[in-house]
């Protein structure tokens, strides 16, 4: 165990998550009632991904700068990670949405599931998807640590029009398109009740130390398998 | 006018009726329930085993990686 000092502070936030986040008070709304709980769990999903993405793009950069290959494995982990969060992000909201956004109207899950911001969503993460099956294609070490990197690079840029532009253009339930109260596409900061913000942001953190702690275990992995090559 | 009474008292006892219901729809549901027994305390216990459960999972992977580098340095 090296540097396992934030390792630690990941266990306390997130089991500060769990007891505050099921315990506090939390504002009483329609139709959300008790789900509003979920934001402890399933916007820290989103936002663990997009922070592992970010990570992820600037060893892409660093390895297109240097050549160095350990750049590229570390790239390469991060953008998994952040593909698996990316995923729990959306099966959980297809949970919620399931029993919130259905109303008595006749609406079923598949027209529910035809929404800007879930089609933007399930898009930018095939494009990460994408980006492992191009990893796959090359036998070239070089060669394929430079395409993807460049790929990387794209798959970030797209990140922003599929899941921040778009649903903020077109109608959508998800809260903070304009059909919606507030106008930021994920959640207004403006917005949120300050008892949720007193456990959401630890939720973030402790969920994002998580989403780096596995993504370290899979570099280790990673650096001792390529020793050899390194 | 016997008829207007009765009619005239269903109506207000309709109106009181809307309004009471109106007023029990102005805060919305919540598991209070669940608070007030306690067992929302069996989620929070089952949550944290569950998340106990995966963060020592991934605390045995890190040791045995550390002792795995050790040896390739070694």
């Amino acid at each position: 165990m090296h540097k396992s000092w934030w390792k630690i502070a990941a266990v306390i936030l997130l089991v500060y998550t769990i007891v505050g986040g099921f315990l506090m008070d939390v504002p009483r709304l329609f139709i959300l009632n008790e789900s509003i709980r979920n934001l402890y769990f399933h916007v820290s999903m989103w936002f663990t991904m997009m922070i592992l993405f970010a990570v992820s793009l600037v060893y892409s950069i660093k390895y297109l700068r240097s050549q160095n290959h350990k750049h590229d494995i570390y790239a390469s982990a991060y953008a998994g990670t952040g593909t698996f969060m990316g995923l729990l992000g959306y099966a959980t909201g297809a949970i919620w949405a399931s029993y919130t956004w259905v109303t008595d109207q006749g609406q079923s899950l598949s027209t529910i599931l035809k929404e800007p911001k879930l089609l933007g969503a399930g898009i930018a993460i095939l494009i990460y998807c994408a980006y492992f099956v191009l990893r796959g294609s090359f036998n070239d070490i070089d060669k394929r640590a430079r395409v993807t990197a460049v790929y990387n690079v794209f798959a970030f840029a797209m990140l922003f029009p599929t899941i921040w532009i778009i649903p903020r253009l077109v109608g959508s339930l998800h809260p903070g398109a304009p059909g919606s109260e507030s106008g930021n596409p994920a959640l207004n900061f403006n917005d949120i009740d300050s008892r949720l913000r007193m456990v959401f942001y630890p939720a973030v953190l402790g969920w994002t130390l998580l989403g780096v702690w596995i993504t370290t275990l899979k570099i280790r992995t990673k650096l001792l398998a390529e020793k050899s090559l390194l | 006018m016997k008829k207007l009474f009765p009619a005239l008292f269903l109506l207000l006892a309709n109106l009181v009726l809307v309004v009471a219901t109106a007023a029990a729809q102005d805060k919305p549901e919540m598991a209070d329930v669940m608070r007030s027994n306690g067992k929302i305390y069996v989620v929070v216990v089952v949550c944290l085993l569950i998340l106990f459960g995966l963060i020592g999972y991934v605390f045995r992977i890190d040791r045995k990686l550390s002792k795995l580098e050790k040896q390739s340095k070694d």
